[in-house]
């Protein structure tokens, strides 16, 4: 049995499933073809940000051009989908991290986003939990929180409204010429293939500049009022880009069920699903410094989960051979899912997206195409 | 015949012989429920062994402690949901 | 962080097996540990007793270390215990898993209302210090842990209006029957029976509502077609037990339909681990003593002095695959949980939406089913039966433990 399609989407995560919405309400007859579940990867793994970067023009461009997308998107999310606008707070830890935060908050300004610097009593005042001594920080107002692997599936199914066929415990075997063989036996003809498979992209197209990250996370039993804002140290930027084999940063995250999200952690090189103990405690030390009582808290679950990192840390988004990309998210896969979609989507159809798409293309990257 | 232990719940004074859980104590006192779930429901201790979590209070401030599997001691603080 | 020893033969769960077990390894003369996390040594079948064979535990030349739950196993020969809020570090040549089984339920419409307990539960509330003179109990479910807990009742004063067994009359009759080639089973079976013979025993009868406002005043139970209502003050409900196998899975070990594989040494799938009792299989008191004691002296280095102990355990396994033919859940009860039945307690996810979704994992991820603290051990059986899914291997923390618990190295970094 054949399935037909303008475009297949391998992949089902937020990325790929925002795609397949997108293609879809667009009129284009989608496949999409997940593995295993629906959400089930790094947007099952992931801390469900959405947040405007500031690391980069391009980087702040994709970022807020998503958040722009989440915050129209929201009203029609479920419940279940808890979003919420708590904003992102990056802490200052001493008079130097404060500087920084003078010029990351003159930086959003001019851009048009909101934010507001804090001192040390007005974050005190903000965070209660957060400890003594540090210098201030700075909210980016109006980021976000979702619970993804619940949005994946919501996108899923307002795509599969629109007539995607959308199918799960689909893994792809063979792809050539726009024909892609299933594990099962089952085939597809597609017009055109979109990669999006995360950290095993490379698995399907070797040679793909993609490497799996690993992360790994913790969450709380319920305590709600313990924290308000996403919680990041200005350090984040520095393991996020480094190249470093293993790096920790302190951010920490509220859910709306009262659970706090305990994070971060990057690592190349173990791809085993375990958890990685010695990372993991240096990770919980590294938030317990700036939040003492999270010594306290009980711990119900930690887990793992891979990144798929590309080397200038911008997505791989566009052609590449008779592919298309939309990969290599790294920690923002949440936050640039909708920017990412209609990037794609303009390109597929021939209009002029939002913001230039050049710096996202893979062809920028050795292995790119 | 030992002599009673006094604990408080929600302030309450309540004694109880000792060597008498946390969970007993409370339910003895006709509290059978000591806990509202995620949606405001009322309940109490199921499984009586430390596995189901529905037995937890705040005992002198902490949460999330197993009524069932902790001893009443003479003046503990027990708060319920 | 403290050390709480080094041991020849470290032994978790001090139940029936684990007891078993401890003493026959000590008696070897290895070093023996034995961490258990409850207040007292017993586990469920002897808890708050002054039961022989705890003292016999005492008496041996073994470590015991009560009140302490096992959360990780970090690297081979090490395990974190938490005890009074201090991480405990334990080290070992050997490890016999006894950690024992938890009781099943399956979510019927009010189960969980304040009233409601498990069976194996109620019994275990008492003993914790709650008097029960004078109250009305029904006790429903299955399996003989019914009959112990209806007489323990009983015996403490309350008034137990009706034992409800799923199992049909011909099931139960063929396990009395086959009770015969157990004599001193029949014995304890009759003396049993005898001490209940005032209370009524209904067989093919199971619970299909709870009813109460705030706590339970009446149990609504099924049989033969009819449904009848009888008020009370305590339902103790359980339909059997599930093996406790969330270690033996940490540790990587082979597990077969929830429990974990032994070969005939008792030794596990890993290397230098062993494991008895229920966490091996479903199997009563007397099969776990000496699957116990094949444990202990197998790890203690005589395998010798285990091998006296086959045919003794080939009886005990008969006599357990009868029980477990006897008391083999009927497919009705498939059918308790209505639309609106909480079966995630820790969350409050409902069986309406659970049976739309594809699997455990996916359940987890849509509906938060399993991420409350009690890591699905509750659900997660629950779905298993109802709908044949299998839950994922295990993490760590075993158990939930502080932040600071995580931070506690024991390993050699």
């Amino acid at each position: 049995m054949t399935l037909a399609a303008d475009i297949a989407i391998i992949g089902g995560g937020i990325v790929g499933a925002a795609c397949a919405d997108a293609f879809s309400r667009e009129g284009l007859r989608v496949v999409v073809l997940e593995a295993a579940l629906a959400g089930g990867g790094a947007t099952a793994a992931g801390m469900g940000h959405i947040v405007v970067m500031d690391d980069s023009e391009a980087q702040f461009a994709l970022t807020r051009y998503s958040r722009e997308l989440w915050d129209a998107l929201a009203p029609e999310l479920p419940r279940e989908a808890e979003f919420e606008r708590r904003g992102t707070l990056w802490v200052a830890a001493n008079a130097a991290e404060l500087d920084v935060v003078h010029r990351k908050a003159a930086w959003y300004r001019e851009r048009g986003v909101r934010v507001e610097i804090l001192d040390e009593a007005s974050l005190r005042a903000a965070e209660p939990n957060l400890r003594h001594g540090l210098a201030g920080g700075l909210i980016v107002v109006d980021d976000s929180v979702i619970y993804a692997p619940v949005v994946a599936q919501w996108l899923l199914d307002r795509a599969a409204a629109h007539g995607s066929i959308v199918r799960t415990g689909a893994r792809v075997a063979a792809l050539r010429n726009g024909r892609l063989t299933l594990a099962d036996g089952e085939t597809v003809e597609a017009g055109r293939v979109l990669c999006a498979t995360g950290a095993a992209a490379a698995e399907l197209m070797p040679g793909l500049p993609v490497r799996p990250r690993k992360g790994q996370l913790a969450i709380t039993g319920r305590y709600p009022g313990f924290v308000h804002h996403q919680l990041i140290e200005l350090g984040y930027l520095t393991s996020a880009h480094g190249h470093s084999n293993e790096s920790v940063a302190f951010n920490i995250q509220p859910r709306a069920t009262g659970q706090v999200l305990i994070g971060s952690s990057r690592q190349y090189g173990d791809e085993s699903v375990g958890v990685n103990r010695p990372l993991l405690r240096r990770m919980l030390a590294r938030a317990i410094e700036y939040m003492p009582r999270l010594a306290g808290l009980s711990v119900i679950r930690a887990w793992t989960g891979f990144r798929a990192a590309t080397e200038d840390k911008l997505p791989l988004l566009g052609p590449a051979g008779e592919l298309l990309l939309a990969t290599g998210h790294e920690g923002l896969g949440i936050t640039t899912a909708l920017g990412s979609a209609a990037l794609l989507s303009d390109f597929v159809l021939g209009r002029k997206p939002a913001i230039p798409l050049e710096p996202y293309l893979p062809s920028r990257l050795e292995g790119g195409c | 015949m030992p002599d009673p232990i006094r604990i408080r719940v929600d302030g309450a004074v309540i004694e109880t012989a000792p060597g008498t859980t946390v969970s007993a104590a409370l339910l003895a006192s006709g509290r059978l429920a000591t806990r509202r779930s995620v949606t405001g429901m009322p309940r109490g201790p199921l499984c009586g062994m430390g596995i189901c979590y529905e037995c937890r209070v705040k005992v002198d401030g902490v949460e999330h402690v197993k009524g069932c599997q902790t001893l009443c001691r003479d003046g503990m603080e027990v708060q319920l949901d | 962080m403290s050390s709480g020893g080094e041991f020849g033969v470290l032994v978790v769960g001090a139940g029936p097996a684990g007891i078993a077990a401890a003493c026959a390894a000590a008696g070897c003369g290895a070093r023996v540990g034995v961490v258990d996390e409850n207040l007292a040594p017993g586990g469920q079948v002897w808890r708050g007793e002054a039961h022989p064979e705890i003292d016999r535990l005492r008496q041996a030349n073994a470590k015991v270390l009560s009140g302490a739950a096992v959360f990780d196993a970090p690297e081979p020969g090490l395990l974190l215990a938490v005890a009074d809020g201090r991480t405990i570090a334990l080290r070992y040549q050997r490890l016999i898993l006894a950690t024992g089984a938890r009781e099943l339920w399956i979510p019927f419409p009010g189960w969980d209302l304040p009233g409601v307990f498990g069976a194996g539960g109620l019994q275990a509330l008492v003993k914790g210090g709650w008097d029960i003179r004078g109250r009305r109990v029904v006790v429903a479910g299955t399996g003989p842990l019914l009959l112990a807990a209806a007489d323990y009742f009983r015996k403490c004063g309350a008034f137990v209006a009706l034992i409800a067994e799923q199992a049909a009359k011909p099931a139960l009759a063929r396990f009395a029957a086959g009770l015969l080639s157990h004599p001193g089973k029949a014995g304890e079976a009759a003396a049993l029976r005898w001490r209940l013979r005032n209370v009524e025993y209904a067989a093919s009868c199971w619970p299909a509502q709870a009813r109460g406002d705030g706590a339970l005043r009446s149990v609504v139970l099924r049989e033969a077609g009819r449904e009848r209502e009888i008020e009370c003050d305590l339902l103790a409900c359980g339909f059997g037990l599930v093996p406790n196998a969330e270690l033996g899975m940490l540790i990587g070990c082979r597990t077969s339909r929830g429990a974990i594989e032994v070969n005939e040494q008792q030794q596990c799938s890993v290397d230098a681990i062993y494991a008895a009792g229920e966490v091996t299989g479903i199997g009563g008191a007397e099969l776990a003593q000496v699957e116990g004691a094949i444990a202990g002296f197998c790890a203690a280095g005589e395998p010798g002095r285990a091998r006296e102990l086959f045919a003794a355990r080939a009886r005990a396994r008969r006599f357990a695959e009868s029980m477990a033919r006897a008391f083999a859940l009927r497919p009705e009860l498939r059918a308790l949980p209505a639309g609106d039945t909480i079966v995630c307690r820790c969350e409050d996810v409902v069986w309406g939406r659970l049976r739309t979704c594809e699997g455990w994992r996916h359940a987890k991820l849509q509906t938060r089913c399993g991420m409350g603290p009690c890591q699905g051990r509750v659900c997660g059986s629950s779905l298993e039966y109802l709908l044949g899914w299998r839950r994922d291997g295990a993490r760590p923390p075993l158990v939930p433990v502080a932040v600071q618990r995580m931070l506690d190295a024991g390993g050699r970094d």
